[in-house]
């Protein structure tokens, strides 16, 4: 009896360790096999290279990155900057003022808009933020855009990471204690006071792991920025002019024109670099993360 | 020496307007109801509160302790759901009716929890948070309380060296005695105490209770506790609820000595 219970744990054990395994060596496996994909790239441009040339003529072998690096750069900032203080202070407001009524009524419908493909969205981003940049918010400016451009991207994306992001930061807010908010009003904070030295605070790990993880979907985030960011492959400051994020590369070209050499070997290298870009965000956000917990 | 004079002057003459009037009770409940939303949690509670005193609550899980000392200082704003009826007196102020600013009514009462919840800061700044809150910016009056306050709960000497470092990283008894300090800093008349020496081991308690007692010449102090022995040990003044009633209430020799009701007789027999 007991050698049989004995040889279930240990089963058990090795099940656990080897699922563990997997989870730990996907990354790994993924990089790996888009590394030796790129490497025909990669033998005859070197990875720096690639990722700081703006040229990008497969026809011609000229493959350069940089447009697109940077499409993916701005249209995740622009994301971030809509996104985030949204973010903070709708979290703020359902974990510590509303009633109970309005976050019953609020968080089911968070929880749907988090969970819709993000096709939705740029449809969504076609039919309406497109044409109120187009007619609406570039006059303001005084410039003429069609509407697809790099603000468009960034909007959609920043709508599509609110729900995401918000899901996690209520969680974050949640965790902290009502004794705390106690003992801070007690000392005669007044409400607004306990939230932003104490709620808040408290949070700052976690409300910092929620923006990591939005950065970083949004980075990759593909489809719906692909229909409304125009997919110009120009660098412009202007963000009412298009744009060409990395992930609308690959879902654009992947299966066609793979007749010009080295052009297939070019879209894996651009996942790779889309792997490694996130990979980077995760360890500068654990770093701040592991930054601010310790004080 | 400076700002201890000043300081303490401002003590003395606090306390010199408390002794002409020592006979008057510091805290009066009038008529105190609380519901919920579907019950009733405390029902028509009339209680005068002694000054200089500890006044200790006594009661089953759930007879609404917690919530009584919640309405003393407002802290019932923050559960919506609950709604709060009647009057609570603290020093002519009719605190739950009143238009004065509630931060500073807080501020005469300081809390102790169950357990010790730590603003997330320093060791210095959690004392210094409330001293800082009624305006006080000046660097060396707030060393002075600082420093003052964690003399007052004996824990100075233990931490004058890492005053800057995390307050989490106290044993949970130095964390309960920071609590303390950080509450006594923005002085307070009375301190609320729901049960708090529960999550502390014998020691510590200790340490806490023989604070009560010298606390109690400047402060009044509510006490509650599921500890008996305690009750009998601390206690000037005892108060026994029963489901949202006060049953019965008086000198702690009379009552556990001479229960008049069942209820409060059952309560010390199972107690013990
Ligand atoms: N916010 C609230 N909403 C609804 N009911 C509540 C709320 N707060 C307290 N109650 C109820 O009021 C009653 C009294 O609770 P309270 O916490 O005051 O009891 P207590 O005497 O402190 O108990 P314990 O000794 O276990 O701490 C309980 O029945 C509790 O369920
Ligand atoms: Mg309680």
């Amino acid at each position: 009896m007991i050698f049989r219970r004995i040889a279930v744990d240990k089963t058990n054990n090795v099940w656990m360790v080897a699922s563990l395994a997997t989870i730990l060596a996907l990354p790994l496996i993924i990089g790996i096999g888009l590394y030796i994909k790129s490497i025909p790239l990669l033998e005859y441009q070197s990875a720096g290279s690639l990722v700081t040339s703006s040229e990008w003529l497969p026809s011609q072998g000229k493959f350069g990155f940089w447009p697109f690096i940077y499409g993916s750069l701005y249209v995740t900032m622009i994301s971030f900057l809509l996104s985030a203080p949204v973010c903070v202070f709708a979290a703020i407001y359902l974990t510590q003022y509303a009633s109970k009524r309005i976050v019953n009524i609020f968080m089911p419908i968070v929880d749907i808009l988090a969970g819709l493909p993000s096709v939705i969205y740029g449809v969504f981003g076609i039919l309406v933020v497109v044409p109120f940049i187009s007619k609406y918010l570039a006059p303001i400016f005084d410039v003429s855009t069609s509407g697809y451009c790099i603000l468009a991207g960034g909007i959609v994306l920043s709508i599509m990471s609110i729900p995401y992001m918000l899901n996690i930061m209520i969680e974050v807010f949640n965790t902290v204690p009502i004794g705390i908010k106690e003992a801070s009003l007690s000392l005669g904070a007044t409400s607004w006071e306990s939230i932003k030295h104490v709620v808040v605070k408290r949070s700052i790990p976690g409300v910092i792991s929620a923006f990591g993880l939005g950065i970083a979907k949004a980075f990759g985030e593909t489809i719906a920025v692909m229909m409304v960011v125009g997919n110009v492959l120009k660098i412009s400051h202007n963000p009412f002019k298009g744009g060409y994020p990395l992930p609308a590369l690959i879902a654009n070209n992947y299966g066609e024109m793979l007749s010009i050499p080295k052009y297939d070997s070019a879209l894996m290298f651009a996942a790779l670099l889309l792997l490694v870009v996130i990979l980077l965000i995760n360890i500068v956000f654990r770093y701040l993360i592991y930054k601010t917990q310790i004080k | 020496m400076e700002i201890q004079n000043i300081v303490d002057s401002a003590e003395n003459n606090f306390l010199n307007l408390n002794s002409g009037i020592e006979s008057f009770p510091i805290l009066r409940i009038q008529n105190l109801n609380v519901y919920a939303e579907k019950n009733h949690i405390l029902k028509d509670i009339n209680l005068e509160i002694p000054r200089n005193k500890i006044t200790v609550l006594l009661g089953p899980s759930g007879c609404g302790k917690t919530t009584l000392l919640k309405c003393m200082n407002k802290l019932t704003d923050l559960y919506k759901e609950l709604k709060v009826s009647g009057n609570i007196f603290i020093e002519q102020d009719d605190i739950l009716n009143t238009k004065k600013d509630i931060p500073s009514i807080r501020q005469k009462m300081g809390l102790l929890s169950q357990r010790p919840y730590l603003l997330p800061m320093s060791i210095y700044k959690n004392v210094a948070y409330g001293v800082k809150l009624k305006g006080i910016r000046d660097k060396k009056l707030l060393h002075y309380s600082v420093e003052k306050n964690l003399k007052e709960v004996g824990l100075w000497e233990e931490v004058k060296d890492r005053l800057h470092s995390p307050a989490t990283k106290l044993s949970i008894g130095q964390q309960q005695r920071l609590c303390l300090a950080r509450g006594l800093a923005v002085k307070p008349r009375i301190i609320l105490a729901d049960e708090p020496t529960s999550a502390l081991d014998p020691i510590s308690s200790k340490i806490i209770e023989n604070l009560f007692v010298e606390l109690k010449k400047h402060y009044t102090i509510i006490l509650v506790t599921h500890i008996l022995r305690q009750a009998v040990r601390l206690a000037d003044h005892v108060v026994f609820m029963y489901y949202g009633d006060i049953i019965e209430q008086g000198p702690p020799d009379e009552l556990f000595n001479n229960p008049k009701t069942e209820t409060l007789k059952k309560y010390l027999v199972e107690g013990n």
